[in-house]
């Protein structure tokens, strides 16, 4: 399998470095990729949009519809995530409790589990002592994580960003707690149920304003139309669509890395993190 | 011969790009471990936006972000470098995350019903079955 694996690979290599001899050079401005829809987008989109970063306004006005269903596409991935992996029977095993006060642990084999309160803490089995400068470190640096989120997502305009890196950066802030912590605490922070309901408020909010669009009489996504119901004139009108699309595009992607990583690292329970 | 090194130094990116994809590929085919296979077709994903990103550059211009006031006046398109690889690949990044969850998925539903990552073991466990 190896030998067949390399031939095939130094053949398909070959052929491919072979035909980068037809390519442009590096760097080259006549390249056919920098001189026909690119000079485009570079010279009128300020003027169509307002919006100075052009991949933003490339990204979510001119091709507007490839975003929504590239959203779309990580709403499913979530989505599989979770229908693939989600156990929702109770499995009757050990769970280890720990006295606060006194810190002894407790071993329960069966019966009713209590819930967590100020007297007993429950802890996974898999447990080592917590380490108070990391939960520390964590618990100050979330805010500001999510702070930085929120600032991508609405500066995406003027500087890099948008809806995708911004919300990485927010889900990011959220699995930084389901680490420093454990699951349980991020989970009590933003529970299954929200994250599920954010996965789809997410697209649900970019596709009705595309929706939005049509009943205001114009076609599918086109945020000029908004205008009537914003009192602007048309091209701040884009420009504010495009805020609203990135904000559901964020909401998407963070409810959807919450999701994944809830699921992985509890094998579906949700109950015990890594 | 310096033909050869015209070539190689003009367009080293693809070579490059190149390179990285064959070594996914290679992984993919040739690994025994289903992790293995999946690092390999990150890999792979890794070098198609390497590939895109290096096809959108311009010499001497900079970010596609226009400088205040810029847009006001004409913009002159050599000055910013192009912006559709950037929008294709800013998407196909966090897609590729996406779906590289789904596959550990799969995977971890593979491990439960074989408790095993190793292709060849599972195949086996298939055939006496």
């Amino acid at each position: 399998m190896k030998a067949i694996g390399l031939i095939i690979v130094v053949l398909t290599g070959g052929l491919l470095l072979y035909a980068t001899q037809d390519f442009p050079s590096w760097g080259d401005p006549a390249s056919p990729a920098s001189t026909h829809i690119a000079t485009y987008h570079l010279t009128k989109a300020f003027e169509e949009t307002s919006v100075p970063n052009v991949v933003t306004a490339v990204l979510a006005d001119y091709r507007s519809f490839d975003t929504m269903f590239e959203t779309g596409v990580i709403f499913c991935a979530g989505l599989g995530c979770f229908v693939l992996l989600r156990l929702f029977r109770k499995r009757d095993e050990d769970s280890y409790y720990r006295h606060v006060a006194t810190g002894i642990t407790l071993h329960i084999k069966s019966g009713d589990i209590p819930d967590a309160s100020s007297e007993f803490e429950r802890i996974d089995t898999l447990w080592t002592p917590y380490d108070l400068i990391v939960k520390t470190v964590c618990r100050i640096l979330a805010p500001f994580v999510q702070l930085f989120g929120l600032y991508v997502i609405a500066h995406g305009h003027h500087s890099p960003g948008g809806g995708f890196q911004g919300g990485v950066i927010l889900g990011a802030s959220v699995i930084l707690i389901a680490i420093g912590h454990d699951m349980r605490t991020a989970i009590g922070r933003i529970s299954e149920k929200t994250v599920h309901i954010l996965m789809a408020a997410g697209v649900l909010l970019y596709s009705g304003i595309g929706a939005l669009c049509m009943i205001l009489g114009q076609n599918f996504l086109d945020y000029a139309s908004l205008s009537r119901i914003l009192f602007t004139n048309e091209i701040e009108a884009r420009s504010l669509g495009i805020l609203g699309v990135e904000v559901g595009v964020g909401i998407t992607v963070m409810a959807v890395m919450i999701s994944i990583y809830n699921n992985l690292s509890s094998e579906g329970r949700q109950d015990e993190g890594l | 011969m310096s033909d050869l090194v015209v070539a190689l130094v003009g367009k080293y990116n693809y070579w490059l790009c190149v390179i990285l994809m064959m070594i996914g590929l290679y992984a993919m085919i040739a690994k025994n471990n289903l992790i293995k296979k999946l690092v390999g077709m990150n890999i792979f994903q890794t070098s198609i936006i390497l590939f895109y990103v290096s096809i959108g550059c311009k010499k001497g211009a900079t970010i596609p972000i226009l400088h205040h006031g810029a847009g006001h006046h004409g913009v002159d398109p050599t000055h910013y470098i192009n912006p559709l690889p950037h929008v294709l690949m800013l998407t196909a990044i966090v897609v590729s995350v996406s779906t590289f969850g789904v596959a550990l998925a799969l995977a971890i539903k593979v491990y439960r019903k074989h408790k095993t990552l190793e292709e060849d073991e599972i195949l086996m466990q298939l055939r006496s079955e």
